[in-house]
Formats: structure tokens, C-alpha cells, sequence
């Protein structure tokens, strides 16, 4: 058996004198799709900021494709194959839908200020080519028709598909997504449903999903991993884990009866 | 806009020596009036590549313009009576480099600590190093100390200033609007999920601070060689100020308007001698009056970033 695409070993992370997570092992395997769940505060965002490099692990280690990650940088990190999206969504502001993606496209062409200003052929023809693919990209996505308009004038549920667009143009490996499920209704979240699916499939790529929405997490995800406190308290298929008491306890509180 | 970029570069420098070589017939104020306008197009878009698209707040563009103008301005003093009168403008073509590339190095000293700080304390620091520099010439023997230099030669001219400004407007423009330069803007919106989509925020950061140093030291060249005097004094933060002003008149970001607004603003203080004790009173209320109802810069149609 291979190694596993990501693997974290007893990570641990200290500020100051909160354990924010500890002793955290997981597994991401290729292709798999894996949901990271807990009650608020258990440390999903501050696995999911250590994976992509934000934070440093205070003790263990994460490894991707069998290299430690340690000490690397976010953008590095970036273009070995870890993409992610944002709880509250971070879409470049000023930018049209075409350039967010566009900007993101930047790890795959080798470029430099000299080329921007002698603007030749090669410049010429990476320029097209990014701008093509990006449209193609917009296309699967069905947001072409907007590429002109800006990022943040889209609807809510559009700049959640923008942003998933914006982290795949980076072509991962790897797909991070942070609660992507916050604050959409019944309808939209049957669609990023079958829109995490899609791209799991279509793109040949592993995906871990942090998310509140147990119905998005039960529905989707092969394999589940349940936080409290920063601790991991069970993993297991969706189904195990709805019958795991430790994790009733945790999100329901603690049961006197064995009834609920 | 593609390949149209080098014909418009091409036929601006070709436009702005053309008439240099008619400007002798001009009125000398007009004429004077015309080259600060181009040395302030070359200060406030170098500074928009820094403040406006990338989003760091530089107080200290005052400091690179002295860094170049007084390295220009030495280089031509020592090396300039050595040489024929045909080799003066491959002379002052080298001390406007010199003076570009010091003030570079000094972009890069200060680009660096800027990767730590934000917003506010960014401005501070960039202050204080604008103020650094002034203090340095101040009381530097080598250069002139509070005197400053003076017997400079006057070799600034209508075409050096507008070719160069030009080129300063090619360099923001193309930089900005291509895959590559997307990241400043990327980095300006927000540096976080810049970071998360492979861009890395200290490069484009130091990038900006250099080449925005590069052409403030250029512009330092040229306005030395067209006063023909340089004192510590007219680089103090005001200096600084009136540029930021520029660039927030303009609208950051949005170098077109960026350009009106220095052509603007160099131009209404001349404007307003006539009215002499109260000009300046007149001037800051227009830019408050200004800034009260747009905010936003005073031209801001069209695409953000574009040329």
C-alpha cells in the first residue's frame, strides 16, 4: 500500500497556553473524499490552517505525498498541490470573476517581470492559453456567463462556486474546503453536494471537507473524522459514527439514557 | 489590448522628444511648468504601483526621489566638466540610471522590514525613513550638507522627462495587466487567500517597493537636473504627502487617473499665483472639497488596473 496523499502524526498546536488541537492523526488517501467534523471551537479551522501552512504545528508532523511539510510556506504549499477555500469567502475584491481565476492560474506558467514587459510571442501565447483554460474552467462551472462581472457582486451561492472555481485553477491535488456549506439554504446545499461530488470525480482529486451541516458531511463523505475539544474522538464511515455514542455525547451532550 | 501596448510606448517617446526639439520657441515657464507636470506623472505612478495596486501604504516616496536625485546629481557634477558637450546625454542617461538603481537598493531595504507591517504602521516606518534620508544629505559633507547642491547641469528637457514618464506608465501599466502581475492586485485585495492560491505576498511586495523606488529615483534625477539646485529641504514628508495626494485624487489603483490627477495638481498651484498669500489656502480646500465628495478618486470609470 502506498503512502497516503496527506497524513498527519500527533500534531499538536499551543497558543500560548490553550492546546488548540492535540495529538491529531488523520489520513487523507488519493481521491478520497474525507469530512472533518466537530462542535464549534473543536480546531477544524486550525487543522485545516495548519495542512495549508498557515500555522505551524507546535509538536508532530503532516506529511503530503510522503514529504514533510513543515516550515513550508502557504504559496509553496500551494503549488506542490494543497488549494483551499475560506469560511467567510475571500474572492479578490477588485477583480472580475475571470481574473480571480486567471490569478490563481499563476504556479503554472513560468513568468517573470521581464516578460510582462517585453510583452513577446511566449508572453503572448501563456497569456491566451491561461485565459482560455480559465474560461473553460468557468464553463464546467456554468459562471462564463459572468467572467466580466466582479467577484463580489455574484450571489452568495455563485461566489461559493467561484471560490471552489479560484482553487481548482490552481490544479491540487488536494481540495481543502472550509464549511462550504455556511449559510446556504436547503436547495444550495443539495447542489454543493452534488457539485463536491462532481469535482472529485471530474478533477481525480482528494478532498477534505470541513462542515457543521451533518446532512452535507452523512451525505457525501467516504470516511469521517470528529473533533472535540482538539481532540479526535472517533473516525469511521458515516454511518459508524452516527451510532458512535462519544460523538452523540459531544454534539448533543451528555446522555444519561441510552434511549435517544 | 494586445501588442498595442509598445506601439503606444513608441509613439509617446517619439511625440515628447519631437517637441523638445521645438521647445526652445516656448515660453520658458510654460515649458517649465510642463516638465514638473511629466517628473510628477513618473512619482505619482510609481507610487500607485506601490500604494494603489498593491496596497501597501508608503509614506516615504520623498526619500527614494532624494536617494535619486542627489546620486544623479553628483555623478553629473563629478564626472560632467571631464566630458565633451556630444557625450552629455549618454552622461545624464547613466546618472538617471545610477540614481534609479541606488534608490532601487534603497526600495529594497525598506520593501523588506514592510513584510511584517500593515496598514498604519507600514506608513509610519516608511515615513520615518523618508525622514531618515533627508537627515542623511542633511549632513553629509559629500553632498552639500544643508545647502545642498548646487551648479547642476541643467540637462533636464521636455523629451527626457515625457519619454521617461512614458516609460514609467508602459512599465505600471504592463506589469499590472498581465498574469504575472496580477498578484499585486491579488495581494492588495487580500493576502491571505493570495498566499492559498500560490502567490507569494513578500515577492510581489518587495517587487512593488523596487521598481516604485526605481522610478522615484529616476524622477529625482530629472527634477535635480531641471532646478538645477537640490537642498535636503524640498524632500521633506510634505513632498511625500503631496504625491499620496495624487494618488488618492486620482483614484488608487487606476493609473489614468492617476496621471490627470498629477497633471492636475501641478498645475492648479501655478494657476492660483495669482490669488499669491491665499493659494495655498485655496488649494487645500479644493483637495478637501474633493475629497469629501469623491472619495473614491476623482476618475474612476473604467477597469480597475487597466492602462
Amino acid at each position: 500500500m502506498s503512502a497516503p496523499l496527506l497524513e498527519l502524526e500527533k500534531v499538536t498546536i499551543k497558543f500560548g497556553g490553550v492546546t488548540a488541537v492535540c495529538d491529531l492523526d488523520m489520513r487523507v488517501e488519493e481521491q478520497e473524499l474525507v469530512g472533518l467534523i466537530g462542535p464549534n471551537g473543536a480546531g477544524k479551522t486550525t487543522a485545516f490552517n495548519m495542512i495549508t501552512g498557515v500555522y505551524q504545528p507546535t509538536s508532530g508532523s503532516i506529511q503530503f505525498s510522503g514529504k514533510p511539510i513543515k516550515g513550508i510556506k502557504p504559496h509553496t504549499l500551494s503549488l506542490r498541490g494543497i488549494s483551499r477555500t475560506f469560511q467567510n469567502i475571500r474572492l479578490f475584491a477588485s477583480m472580475t470573476v475571470l481574473d480571480n481565476v486567471r490569478t490563481a492560474m499563476q504556479g503554472n506558467r513560468a513568468q517573470r517581470v521581464r516578460d510582462a514587459l517585453l510583452r513577446g510571442k511566449a508572453f503572448r501565447e501563456v497569456e491566451a492559453r491561461v485565459e482560455h483554460e480559465a474560461m473553460e474552467l468557468l464553463k464546467i462551472f456554468s459562471l462564463d456567463q459572468f467572467h466580466d462581472s466582479h467577484g463580489k457582486s455574484l450571489p452568495y451561492g455563485d461566489q461559493r462556486r467561484l471560490e471552489i472555481v479560484r482553487a481548482l485553477a490552481t490544479q491540487p491535488k488536494l481540495l481543502l474546503l472550509d464549511e462550504p456549506a455556511a449559510g446556504m439554504n436547503p436547495t444550495e446545499k443539495q447542489e454543493l453536494m452534488e457539485l463536491i461530488r462532481f469535482v472529485q470525480d471530474k478533477f481525480k482529486i482528494a478532498v477534505l471537507l470541513v462542515e457543521h451541516d451533518m446532512k452535507v458531511v452523512m451525505g457525501i463523505c467516504q470516511r469521517i473524522n470528529v473533533l472535540d475539544y482538539g481532540r479526535k474522538i472517533a473516525e469511521g464511515t458515516p454511518d459508524e459514527i452516527r451510532a458512535n455514542p462519544k460523538v452523540i455525547a459531544a454534539y448533543l451532550g451528555q446522555e444519561t439514557d441510552d434511549d435517544a | 489590448m494586445r501588442g498595442r501596448e509598445k506601439l503606444f510606448l513608441l509613439i509617446a517617446i517619439v511625440v515628447a522628444i519631437g517637441l523638445s526639439y521645438v521647445s526652445a520657441s516656448f515660453n520658458r515657464y510654460y515649458l517649465g511648468i510642463a516638465i514638473d507636470v511629466g517628473i510628477n506623472i513618473i512619482l505619482a505612478v510609481s507610487l500607485n504601483l506601490i500604494n494603489g495596486h498593491t496596497g501597501q501604504f508608503s509614506l516615504g516616496h520623498a526619500g527614494f526621489m532624494a536617494v535619486g536625485g542627489y546620486f544623479a546629481a553628483k555623478f553629473t557634477l563629478v564626472y560632467g566638466p571631464t566630458l565633451p558637450p556630444a557625450a552629455q546625454p549618454f552622461l545624464f542617461a547613466g546618472a538617471l540610471l545610477l540614481g534609479g538603481i541606488v534608490a532601487a537598493l534603497a526600495g529594497l531595504a525598506v520593501g523588506v522590514p514592510s513584510l511584517r507591517l500593515k496598514g498604519d504602521y507600514l506608513a509610519i516606518v516608511t515615513l520615518g525613513f523618508g525622514e531618515i534620508i533627508r537627515v542623511i544629505f542633511q549632513t553629509s559633507e559629500t553632498f552639500g550638507a544643508a545647502t545642498g547642491l548646487t551648479g547642476i547641469a541643467k540637462l533636464t528637457t521636455f523629451g527626457w522627462a515625457w519619454a521617461l514618464a512614458a516609460v514609467t506608465v508602459y512599465v505600471v501599466a504592463c506589469l499590472v495587466n498581465s498574469t504575472y502581475g496580477r498578484g499585486f492586485i491579488a495581494v492588495h485585495d487580500d493576502e491571505i487567500a493570495a498566499g492559498a492560491m500560490g502567490i507569494n505576498p513578500v515577492r510581489y511586495k518587495v517587487t512593488a517597493f523596487v521598481i516604485g523606488a526605481f522610478f522615484a529615483g529616476i524622477a529625482g534625477g530629472l527634477y535635480a537636473h531641471h532646478k538645477a539646485v537640490l537642498s535636503p529641504g524640498g524632500f521633506d514628508f510634505i513632498k511625500s504627502i503631496e504625491i499620496v495626494v495624487m494618488v488618492i485624487l486620482g483614484g488608487m489603483g487606476r493609473t489614468v487617473g492617476v496621471i490627470f490627477a498629477a497633471i492636475i495638481l501641478t498645475i492648479l498651484p501655478e494657476l492660483l499665483r495669482g490669488v499669491a498669500e491665499y493659494r495655498m489656502i485655496i488649494y487645500s480646500l479644493l483637495i478637501i472639497g474633493l475629497m469629501l465628495t469623491r472619495p473614491q478618486g476623482l476618475f474612476t470609470w473604467g477597469k480597475k488596473g487597466a492602462a
